[in-house]
């Protein structure tokens, strides 16, 4: 396989230097890679799993609103970037496998390189002090 | 295809007797095949560049990896330039700002150059390019972005069965662990994967390299892991820091050399060193 372009990759090394959970796609989703404290949120390791196709990460925890009810993919702030190409940002709960319930803020943005090509999408999780 | 080493030294010339092995002309390459000449990079190993007499055409294709000036300084004194009967096209990569005309007028127009780039008597043509493939002469070449400040490609060359990949500047190594041992994760990989020579930035020591990180540049031990990922059949390390004279280089190089072995050959660059791929 043909190696990542240069913009995804020094995203890769910002991202393995910093103490936030962060989650980088490809294209269509895939996750390609995420850090350390990402390791936490997803419970796996990506020197276990390496890359994840978007159906086996999304159901690692299962999104939620203010009433417990759960939020469609198409709403949550990834998806968006990734079908828009645009940042964006939401707050909201999400439940891990375990029940753990915690309130998170996603924001996303598109990595687009110098030629202005669209090369994938990072999600930085910031963890809420309001439970 | 011919490959001649004009400049192999890195950020400034520097010219005297200490630097007589080694050179001290910056960024200079050039290679000929069938009548068809292309210059890799216009430091000021250029104005030492003398044309084969057996040019196919009055074309010449200066191809720049970026426009540090270490790779550009030669260009208002390359000859070519000032003859209305040569055709000169250069290529550079693409910025997401201003265009390649416009940042090479920054160096070529007064204050810094006499000669404005408009005002060139020659015909002249540029080009812009990214992660591109084109044809000149009997040349495959593939550039593509690579880890260096400023918009920054490496180029592949291929003719026939034979490749060469020139990267004179790059920090495949930029990060908190240094280089990803998976090669999808490497910049500039495949541009040098499998070729039959690589001429690789090997600027620094191990040690220099850990108080220059992020500057754009490898260190020997850098560029040897680099080579030994795209499983190249022969290096070249160039880019020698303008502070490394040849005493130097060769003491950091037979040190390395000594405690570190790899199953192809390699060596430091030599201004005017030739080769035949």
């Amino acid at each position: 396989m043909a190696a990542y372009e240069i913009e995804v990759i020094l995203t890769r090394q910002l991202a393995d230097c910093l103490s936030i959970p962060i989650f980088i796609t490809d294209t269509t989703g895939r996750l390609i890679f995420y850090n350390e404290p990402a390791e936490v949120l997803l419970g796996s390791r990506y020197e276990e799993t390496g890359e994840m196709p978007v159906e086996t990460w999304s159901t690692v925890f299962k999104p939620i609103d203010e009433h417990g009810k759960e939020i469609p993919p198409a709403e949550l702030p990834l998806v968006i970037t990734l079908k828009t190409c645009s940042p964006h940002h939401k707050s909201f709960w999400i439940e891990s496998l375990q029940g753990k319930i915690e309130k998170i803020s996603v924001t996303s943005y598109p990595i687009i390189g110098r030629t202005g090509k669209f090369q994938g999408a990072v999600a930085i999780f910031w963890e809420s002090k309001e439970k | 295809m011919k490959i001649s080493l004009w400049g192999v030294r890195g950020s400034i010339p520097y010219s005297g007797p200490e630097t007589n092995h080694y050179g001290g002309n910056t960024s200079c390459v050039t290679v000929y095949q069938d009548g068809c000449l292309l210059v890799l990079d216009g430091g000021s190993g250029l104005q030492r560049l003398v044309l084969p007499t057996n040019l196919k055409s009055n074309r010449i294709d200066i191809l720049l990896t970026h426009l540090h000036l270490d790779h550009i300084q030669g260009l208002g004194f390359f000859k070519p330039l000032y003859n209305p009967e040569m055709e000169v096209h250069i290529w550079g990569p693409a910025s997401s700002g201003n265009s390649l005309m416009f940042r090479l007028r920054r160096y070529l127009s007064p204050p810094l150059f006499p000669v404005n780039i408009r005002e060139l008597p020659c015909r002249l043509t540029l080009h812009e390019i990214e992660n591109s493939e084109f044809q000149i002469g009997p040349f495959r070449i593939e550039s593509e972005y690579i880890i260096h400040p400023g918009p920054t490609v490496g180029f592949r060359l291929k003719e026939k069965d034979k490749v060469f990949t020139y990267i004179p500047d790059h920090e495949p190594a930029l990060g908190r662990n240094g280089m990803i041992q998976d090669t999808k994760w490497i910049s500039g990989i495949d541009l040098a994967m499998q070729a039959d020579l690589l001429l690789h930035d090997g600027q620094y020591s191990s040690e220099e390299y850990l108080k220059s990180t992020g500057w754009g540049h490898s260190s020997i031990f850098n560029a040897l892991q680099f080579a030994s990922k795209a499983e190249v059949k022969r290096l070249l390390l160039s880019h020698h820091d303008p502070l490394h004279t040849d005493k130097t280089l060769d003491q950091l190089f037979s040190e390395f050399k000594a405690n570190h072995h790899y199953p192809f050959p390699y060596e430091l660059a030599v201004e005017g060193m030739e080769i035949d791929l």
